[in-house]
């Protein structure tokens, strides 16, 4: 990107309360204009009481929500720049499709061949072209989503917002979706803001991606930073699967650190860390970066990476699960230290499943560059 | 050997089970045999019609000829298609208000509704007629002003009974749907116009008919509020009765009966089973 995209939608300092409840507490972020952008975190963290806040049909306790520039306060739903696909779809049951769609266009006051025109055009971009007749009951679940897509689409808003758009689909579907949806978005350039508590949807759609923990914003950033560059346990452990272990940081310069862990053995970072001498930190160590040294393939192995010094980055252990799942095989295995540790193994080969099995004593690697130091 | 079954009987088809066929029978005689006893007799060729003794219609003739019969026949339909349309309104606005909104006292007002369906039909007549008399009631009004008082007291029972059915029927919107209407710019009037309608149209179908045929069939609150001038069908009926129980009142009793039963067949034609069996 040469120039900053301007943001579309300014959240200042907003929070909700519910009674006691706080279920949005002092959240402040910036959507930019034409991006697709993912509100993600579990069931119950505040990102659907976010999204229904932007759309107008929660107000904020405090703080103030902008949408190009206008500040939103005391603007009701129906007259924001914005439309909203919801969870159920709620597509009108007793409208044919065209009907649905046109909805917002006749209270609009737009004129009949104007509405049959964007009608169609709508729904050729959703490709449900030719549907206009059938009713919602004689549709299946993933059909009646693209009628709610193209109800709010018909409308030109300037943001979309959509409500878990995917839950309710079956996985191929959903796989599909994941695709049309990002293409969608592309084609029509304006400003997606998803919520959804599925972090494989989010990482394949997002451009970036706002994780919420009880109701605060955990981190910000792009789906590769958020998984590579964790910027605090919860993180770490709601976006992919990962092993996190404790330990003291042992040594912190510019260009390399090491943590001791009791649970681990020694771990040697190629970079600076920048905490507290001796203090408590975590290590974040994903599945897929531990190399597993297949038995009898020699003695080369049994040393660390060429990128560390000897005993560091190294671990020995015992299978005691194992399950296969066609592409990668996932290890469960008990170090020396007793701890556990989660690996996961691409089946590069149509052998590699019989070279390991259950009990089998392992040692697996890991690069300086693989392990990620929490701070929290 | 028709009483065996054809097929084996499943396990969960106790439609077709013997005993079930038995008892459904022995309730149905139990709930109908009067009323085939009543329209069988209507058809009696005797004045004191205890014994049978042949067949005529002249009785029907009589009834259709007595001209205050049809006056007080003319009255209960009025009173009804009035009472309807209020009771609609009133019925499902009311729903609508319960379901929608939380405000101070709304257990007291949900319990007011239901009172007049909880309250003996006697006291309401006893309250309506001392009501009516303590306002002053003018009770000199041309038709069809004079059937005003009825009307009250009708509607005053039968918009409870549209308030519940449609309220029943609210359970099962998806409010969603309210919420999308409004996001695509409609007003709170388009919103009830164009969403919850629809939705509850089968509830004001059904709502309609109760509130009709509870009307046209009341007796006991109506003879309170009615007078000499604003007799209705069960009223008339009942004086007759008080007479002589000639058939023609047989007549007259099984002509309402066809009435209520016609209503109620095109009423569940209308609303079709399927929008019963609606789920969503």
């Amino acid at each position: 990107m040469t120039d900053p995209a301007k943001p579309i939608i300014q959240i200042r300092n907003v929070s909700k309360r519910f009674g006691k409840v706080t279920a949005v507490d002092n959240v402040s972020l910036d959507i930019l204009a034409g991006e697709f952008f993912v509100l993600l975190g579990p069931s119950g963290c505040g990102k659907t009481t976010l999204l229904r806040m932007i759309a107008g049909f929660e107000l904020p306790t405090e703080g103030k929500i902008l949408i190009d520039g206008q500040d939103m306060a005391g603007i009701p739903p129906n007259k924001r720049p914005v439309n909203m696909v919801f969870q159920s779809y709620a597509v009108f049951p007793h409208m044919s499709v065209a009907d649905n769609v046109a909805y917002g266009l006749k209270i609009a006051g737009v004129k009949g061949g104007e509405v049959r025109d964007r009608v169609a055009e709508a729904l050729e971009l959703v490709k449900l072209g030719g549907f206009e007749t059938r009713m919602p009951d004689q549709m299946s679940g993933g059909q009646r989503q693209r009628v709610a897509l193209a109800r709010s689409l018909v409308m030109r808003p300037k943001v979309l917002l959509l409500d878990e758009p995917l839950s309710a689909l079956d996985a191929k579907l959903r796989a599909q979706m994941q695709f049309e949806l990002s293409e969608l978005q592309e084609k029509v350039g304006i400003t997606f803001v998803t919520v959804t508590h599925d972090q494989d949807e989010a990482l394949s759609m997002a451009c970036r991606i706002a994780v919420i923990n009880k109701g605060e914003v955990a981190q910000l950033a792009t789906p590769s930073d958020l998984y590579e560059y964790p910027a605090n346990r919860f993180v770490a452990d709601f976006v992919g699967s990962v092993n996190i272990f404790e330990g003291k940081l042992t040594l912190d310069e510019p260009d390399k650190a090491a943590v001791d862990c009791p649970g681990l053995g020694k771990v040697y970072l190629n970079h600076g860390v920048t905490g507290p001498h001796g203090a408590d930190v975590w290590v974040a160590l994903r599945p897929e970066k531990i190399y597993l040294h297949v038995p009898g393939a020699g003695k080369a192995v049994t040393a660390a990476a060429q990128d560390a010094p000897d005993g560091h980055n190294f671990a020995r252990g015992k299978i005691k699960g194992m399950s296969y799942l066609g592409d990668i095989t996932l290890f469960e295995i008990e170090l020396e230290t007793g701890a556990r540790i989660r690996v996961s193994r691409p089946n590069l080969s149509r052998h590699d499943q019989e070279d390991f099995t259950w009990d089998d004593k392992v040692s697996m690697h890991w690069r300086a560059d693989s392990p990620v130091v929490l701070l929290g | 050997m028709s009483l065996f079954a054809r097929t084996p009987i499943a396990p969960l088809e106790y439609g077709r089970t013997l005993w079930m066929r038995l008892w459904v029978g022995a309730v149905m005689i139990f709930l109908y045999a009067p009323l085939i006893v009543l329209m069988i007799f209507s058809f009696n060729d005797s004045k004191r019609n205890v014994v049978w003794r042949g067949f005529t219609t002249k009785y029907y003739e009589k009834a259709l000829g007595n001209d205050q019969l049809v006056e007080a026949l003319l009255n209960s339909l009025t009173i009804a298609a009035l009472a309807t349309i209020v009771s609609l309104a009133l019925g499902a606005v009311a729903a609508v208000m319960l379901w929608r909104f939380r405000f101070p006292l709304k257990a007291a007002v949900d319990g007011t509704i239901s009172l007049p369906i909880i309250v003996p039909e006697i006291c309401l007549g006893v309250a309506f007629l001392m009501f009516f008399a303590a306002v002053d009631w003018p009770t000199d009004l041309i038709w069809p002003f004079n059937l005003g008082a009825i009307t009250i007291a009708h509607i005053t029972f039968c918009f409870p009974f549209v308030a519940m059915v449609v309220r029943s029927r609210l359970a099962s919107f998806n409010r969603e749907q309210e919420e999308a209407a409004k996001d695509l710019g409609a007003s709170e009037w388009q919103v009830f116009h164009d969403v919850l309608i629809p939705h509850i149209r089968p509830a004001l179908v059904a709502g309609a008919l109760l509130s009709f045929t509870l009307s046209l069939d009341d007796f006991v609150i109506t003879y309170f509020t009615s007078g000499p001038d604003t007799i209705t069908f069960p009223v008339k009926v009942y004086s007759m009765v008080r007479f002589s129980v000639t058939p023609e009142v047989n007549a007259a009793s099984t002509l309402l009966i066809i009435l209520t039963v016609i209503l109620t067949f095109v009423a569940l034609k209308l609303q079709g089973v399927k929008a019963i069996a609606e789920t969503h």
